[in-house]
Formats: structure tokens, sequence, C-alpha cells
């Protein structure tokens, strides 16, 4: 009866290999489709490439690859095709054209935009500086000060350079 | 006064690009077929495979082309609008039932209403693939010439419908 029902569990596995194969049969069409697809956006998963995509549309795409591929299809033919339907939104990458340039010139109009607030900001922090003007109180304070204790400045280093090598 | 304002201005112009963003529909992608001529096909119909239908047949006038499918859920949503619209008589609407098995296409039309002037079979998907379809429903605007003037992704509403479809058909066809 075990054996029975792990039989029935393994028939599930039988059922998935009568499936049609989901290939060319030449296997270096597969890899130029392959490598063709991961540049091909799946619009109904929208951020996936067509190459990794198990959607019904995806197969669909895969599957107009190896016809055209077949028929003698050059890569950029195929790309034309599926822009042609699909709109330039089906490549990952885009070509750079009067449409698309917004896109493509954004990262560096930030970049542009970003620098040049930053170099206003650092500008306006440097006409802020202003030399304190020190007393002749302050200036005797600040004297006394760097020149407080100058037998046990150095005994402290001593202490922290022991602290050092102990560690 | 100025670090108040920047921020403020950077928030509200990310907020605003946010918020226009969330109203948009992803898969809503702008259709480069929209001004160019319908791809030419023949296909035979789902009720006489043995007729068959072409585009150029609807030459002079202006039609509407509805991709759905049995197996398609969206398209029972808009199901009573297109038979609504069938009986007011506006414009031919031509079905095409995409990648389904004809017993099965026709099967949905006997039992909830067929709104179609004709009902084309695109079995493989292959003319469904030369109009960019990729999510079912789909419905298209057609002129008189077999210009493709508007595609719209997803089911029809009373919205899409009395605000685009509609006028966009009654100003094609007083061209």
């Amino acid at each position: 009866m075990k054996y029975l029902l792990m039989i029935a569990l393994l028939l599930p596995a039988f059922a998935f290999a009568g499936v049609a194969k989901d290939m060319a049969d030449d296997p270096v069409m597969e890899r130029r489709m392959m490598h063709l697809a991961e540049k091909v956006r799946c619009l109904v998963c929208q951020s996936e490439p067509v190459s990794n995509s198990h959607s019904d549309w995806a197969n669909d795409v895969r599957q107009i690859m190896r016809e055209k591929m077949t028929a003698g299809a050059s890569d950029q033919e195929i790309l034309d095709i599926l822009v042609e339907r699909f709109g330039k939104s089906v490549l990952f990458d885009p070509p750079v054209d009067k449409e698309t340039i917004p896109l493509w010139s954004a990262p560096f109009v930030l970049l542009f935009v970003g620098s040049g607030i930053l170099v206003y900001q650092l500008r306006k922090r440097k006409g802020l500086l202003v030399e304190a003007q020190l007393s002749a109180q302050d200036e005797q304070r600040v004297a006394e000060l760097l020149n407080e204790n100058p037998a046990s400045s150095p005994a402290t280093v001593t202490s922290n350079q022991a602290k050092d090598s102990q560690a | 006064m100025m670090r108040f304002i920047l921020p403020l201005v950077i928030f509200l112009v990310l907020a605003g690009f946010l918020y226009a963003g969330l109203g948009r529909d992803t898969r809503e992608v702008p259709s480069p077929l929209v001004g160019k001529a319908a791809p030419a096909f023949v296909l035979p119909l789902l009720h006489d495979a043995n007729k068959q239908f072409s585009p150029q047949q609807m030459q002079g006038q202006v039609w509407l082309l509805n991709v759905w499918a049995s197996w398609c859920g969206a398209c029972k949503d808009e199901h009573p609008l297109l038979m609504d619209l069938s009986r007011k008589n506006i414009v031919p609407i031509v079905g095409l039932d995409y990648k389904d098995k004809a017993d099965d296409g026709a099967a949905t039309l006997r039992k909830s209403g067929d709104p179609y002037t004709l009902v084309i079979a695109d079995a493989d998907g292959k003319v469904g693939f030369d109009y960019g379809v990729y999510g079912v429903p789909e419905t298209y605007v057609i002129d008189k010439q077999g210009i493709i003037k508007y595609k719209l992704i997803g089911a029809l509403n009373t919205k899409n419908l009395q605000e685009k479809i509609l006028p966009l058909v009654a100003e094609l066809q007083a061209q």
C-alpha cells in the first residue's frame, strides 16, 4: 500500500514529461533566441525579461522568435518587429531618440542640478564665516589655556601609549 | 526662510510624481499602432469556418475590433456593455476570439449573448500578435480608411466608453 502511494505520487511527474516541448530543435538557435529574449521586457510581468518568464505571452514571444529565426530573420529584425507592435518600452535598453531623451538624460540632469545646489550651498556657507574678533582678555585666556600644565601633557600621552600597547 | 521652502518644494514635487504614479496603470503601454493602418489578415469566422474575414471588408466604415476569449475573466465584466452597445446599433463590433478553442468561444456566446456583428477566430494568436495584443480584452477603434485611432488595453467600462470611445467613434463617423 505504501509503495502504491509512492508510485501514485510520482505520477504527476510523468504527466509533466508529456507536455509538448517548448524548445527549438537546434540548440544553437535556442541559445541565440534566449540571449535575444533577455533584452525583451515581458509586458505582462513588467520587470522580468521574456527569457525568464513562464507567462503565456512570453511563451508566445519566444515561439515567434524561433519562427522568425528559422525564417532567417536577424536579431535586429526581430527586435524591430516587437517594437513595431508593442512599442519601445518592450526593450530593456530603449534606443536614444526624441521620445526617450528625457529618460536617458535624467541622471545627468539630476547630477548637474545636485552639484549646482551643493556648490551654491558651500559658497553661501563660506560667506557666512567671519573671523572672530577677540578681545585682549580673550587672547590672554587662549594663551593661558595653551600653556597650561606643560609638564602634564607628555604624561597623558605616555599613559595613552601604554594603554595602546596593552591592547 | 529658504531652509524651509526648499525641502517643502522638493517634497511637493516628489509627492506630485508619486501621486501621478499611483493612478497610472502599468499595463497601459502606449501602442505604437495608433495612427497606423490596421494590420491586414485573413481569418475564418467563428461560427462558420468556411467563411473568411479580412479588415478590408470594413473599409468605408468606422468599426470596433474587440479582442476577447472564453477563458478571459475581464471579458465577462465588459460583456454587458458590449451587449448594450450592440443593441444601440451605433457601430459594428467585430469580435476576435483570441487563442481560444472554437467550441469554447461559440459556447460562451450562446450562453451569455453575442454582441458582435461577426466573430473571427484567431486560434493560434498570430493576428493578436500583429495587433500587439498582450492583455485580453483589448478594443481597437478603426476609422473609415482602416487606420487604428485608439487602442484600449483592458476591459471597457462606462467611463472609458462614454468619455473616450463613443465620442471618438462619433467624430470619425462624421468625417
